[in-house]
């Protein structure tokens, strides 16, 4: 129990601080639209989280999952649909049925080659994105106007956006740790540890695999419908492969293996893109080397960084062989 | 058909490209078990240091030849700085760190030579054009770009599977630790292939830079390309890599030339055109989803498969 309270008191600090920040009034307008975005993104690395940290699965495509949520809301919006019972849904299903789709294909394979597989379906999708005359092409498509909730123009309001936003983080954050921790989580999270005992127990992981890679991709496609109302455009650039590394690495800055780690991971990601843009022009000769720093220093991310400090603390010259996250 | 042999000479000479940047990356994957990102940088490098020297001496093949040894040095650098720290860590690490120095290298490129495609000077001393069938002129260049594609992997043929540092990267990349214990220097080994593979690909960036824009960003489109030929060849093998690159570069191009054409036959012309270009882009990612599908080795499976 007391374990148990422990584990849960960063998550909690965590949502209670972005739950303060609109009645604070902290920097007006700008600060909320800057959360919210990660606050989103922050959707997106939980569910790769707990394909990558829980499944052992690296997806180099998971911006596609985002992509396809986000052009079926401009795919509504252009069809004049913009009411959130019908295009949140949509949004889902769609992302759903292309991660069941390509995941039954990419599953076939492992490791190295599931990182390329997923990696040329994210390209597919991208190229796909871009032939849309219709919805802009390569240009991209400005939505008329935000989505409405039971026809309530719930979204347009700063303040409550970023309240629903939240909401879903949350709503998705305990949603995955309760999978994780689960009877499907455990065959998950044994199955990446060591796929040949799991088999010999009795359970193919394939279909286990199947589920999870589904499940993310929905919650993929759920982020990807919130950002291009955040943003109010969609285009292709949201699919390409450079997104879909920024999300691995968002969930690798906060720390495999914690879910709230991945949301830390696209706030700092979040801040310091913003405000390092701000101080230089070429702001990505300082980004670029921080993150190949954080690879190489940061093991356990930023939700792991108390346990780091200890252990630096008591550093002894040991060898130690880390643990692959892609069996 | 003047046309379509036109375009089976333009997607060797791709293939040829890719050949050269494959090469490197493929062998690194294999003797390393490292997944560089970061490759496709160098054939960055090779471009914008050939174009610059290139128009700084006044001569395209100075600026060539000066490429070699710089793409050779920035490469040892980056394997010294970060790369070596990567090798004994998981593929997610390596790739991710990788990614880094993308987004650095690139920026770095704009901050040097801006964001617009670049000016490079035209390779002086060959003829505009060779007549190579009767009223078909192709340029003499692109016909040395096939040339190169021709000697560099019988080098490298030669290289691996006839000298003894071939032989002990064929070893290394069965197994490393058995080669360490008979007394040969693993890390210079490692330290040797990566150099090698950096300059091959930032020649191929030279190479490329009078027929391709030269502007931030081009290794990436070229490197993932690469990663479809090494996957499709079999991680780790020349020879995979070799016939992956020609098949890679043809459907590619074969298939941006002639997919609009072909739908039109069923389609009305705008959208032929439409999702002619979207499925030739597709195309070879297709193949590679396939291929993985169902022979996941690769056509060529290399020692480690």
């Amino acid at each position: 129990m007391r374990a148990a309270l422990t584990r849960l008191a960063a998550p909690a600090l965590l949502f209670l601080l972005l739950l303060a920040v609109p009645f604070l009034g902290i920097g007006g307008g700008f600060v909320l639209d800057l959360l919210t975005r990660a606050m989103i993104l922050g959707i997106a690395a939980v569910s790769l989280s707990l394909l990558v940290g829980g499944a052992g699965l690296v997806s180099l495509g998971h911006a596609a999952m985002m992509g396809i949520g986000a052009y079926a809301v401009a795919a509504l919006d252009a069809a004049g649909i913009t009411e959130g019972m019908i295009v949140f849904p949509t949004a889902l299903a769609a992302a759903a049925l292309f991660a069941l789709v390509t995941g039954a294909v990419s599953l076939r394979t492992s490791g190295v080659h599931f990182i390329m597989i997923t990696l040329a379906f994210g390209q597919m999708a991208f190229f796909t994105a871009s032939s849309f005359s219709s919805l802009g092409g390569d240009d991209g498509y400005t939505l008329y106007a935000r989505t409405e909730i039971l026809g309530s123009p719930l979204l347009q309001d700063r303040r409550s956006f970023y309240l629903v936003c939240l909401a879903l983080l949350a709503l998705v954050w305990g949603g995955c740790t309760a999978i994780l921790g689960s009877r499907f989580g455990r065959v998950l999270r044994a199955a990446r540890e060591n796929e040949r005992r799991v088999r010999a127990v009795g359970f193919s992981p394939v279909p286990y695999r199947l589920v999870a890679y589904v499940m993310a991709g929905a919650v993929g496609g759920l982020a990807g419908a919130l950002l291009a109302n955040a943003s109010e455009f969609v285009s292709p650039a949201s699919l390409s492969w450079t997104r879909s590394g920024e999300l691995l690495f968002l969930v690798i800055l906060g720390g495999l293996g914690r879910l709230h780690g991945a949301i830390l991971g696209a706030l700092a990601f979040v801040l310091l893109e913003e405000w390092l843009s701000h101080l230089f022009v070429y702001w990505r000769l300082v980004f670029g080397p921080l993150l190949v720093l954080a690879v190489l220093f940061l093991h356990d991310g930023i939700a792991g960084l108390p346990g780091s400090l200890r252990a630096w603390s008591r550093w002894r010259p040991t060898f130690s062989k880390r643990r692959s996250a892609d069996a | 058909m003047t046309l379509l042999l036109v375009q089976v000479l333009n997607g060797l000479q791709f293939g040829v490209l890719l050949f050269l940047v494959a090469a490197g990356l493929s062998l690194v994957f294999g003797v390393m078990d490292f997944i560089n990102l970061a490759h496709g940088v160098q054939y960055m490098l090779g471009a914008y240091v050939a174009a610059t020297f290139g128009l700084w001496l006044d001569s395209f093949w100075l600026g060539l030849l000066l490429a070699l040894p710089v793409a050779l040095v920035v490469g040892l650098l980056l394997e010294w700085l970060v790369f070596r720290h990567l090798y004994r860590r998981d593929h997610l690490s390596q790739v991710l760190a990788t990614f880094g120095v993308i987004l650095t290298l690139d920026e770095a490129a704009r901050a040097l030579w801006g964001s617009a495609p670049l000016n490079v000077p035209q390779p002086g001393g060959l003829p505009g054009g060779i007549e190579i069938m009767a009223g078909l002129n192709y340029p003499a260049y692109r016909l040395v770009i096939i040339g190169v594609g021709v000697v560099v992997p019988l080098l490298l043929w030669f290289l691996v599977e006839r000298t003894r540092i071939g032989m002990l990267v064929r070893a290394g990349a069965t197994n490393a630790t058995m080669v360490s214990a008979l007394g040969v220097d693993i890390r210079r080994l490692f330290t040797l292939v990566f150099a090698f593979g950096s300059m091959l690909a930032g020649f191929a960036g030279a190479l490329a830079s009078p027929v391709f824009p030269v502007a931030p960003g081009m290794g990436e489109n070229v490197l993932i390309l690469c990663f479809v030929v090494i996957v499709i060849g079999g991680i780790g093998s020349i020879r995979g890599a070799f016939a992956a690159a020609l098949l890679v570069g043809l459907i590619d191009t074969l298939g941006r030339a002639m997919l609009p054409d072909l739908l039109r036959l069923l389609l009305d012309p705008s959208s032929a055109r439409q999702t002619g270009a979207a499925l030739a882009s597709m195309l070879v990612y297709i193949v590679m989803a396939g291929l993985l599908a169902f022979r996941p080795a690769g056509l060529f499976p290399g020692p480690r498969a």
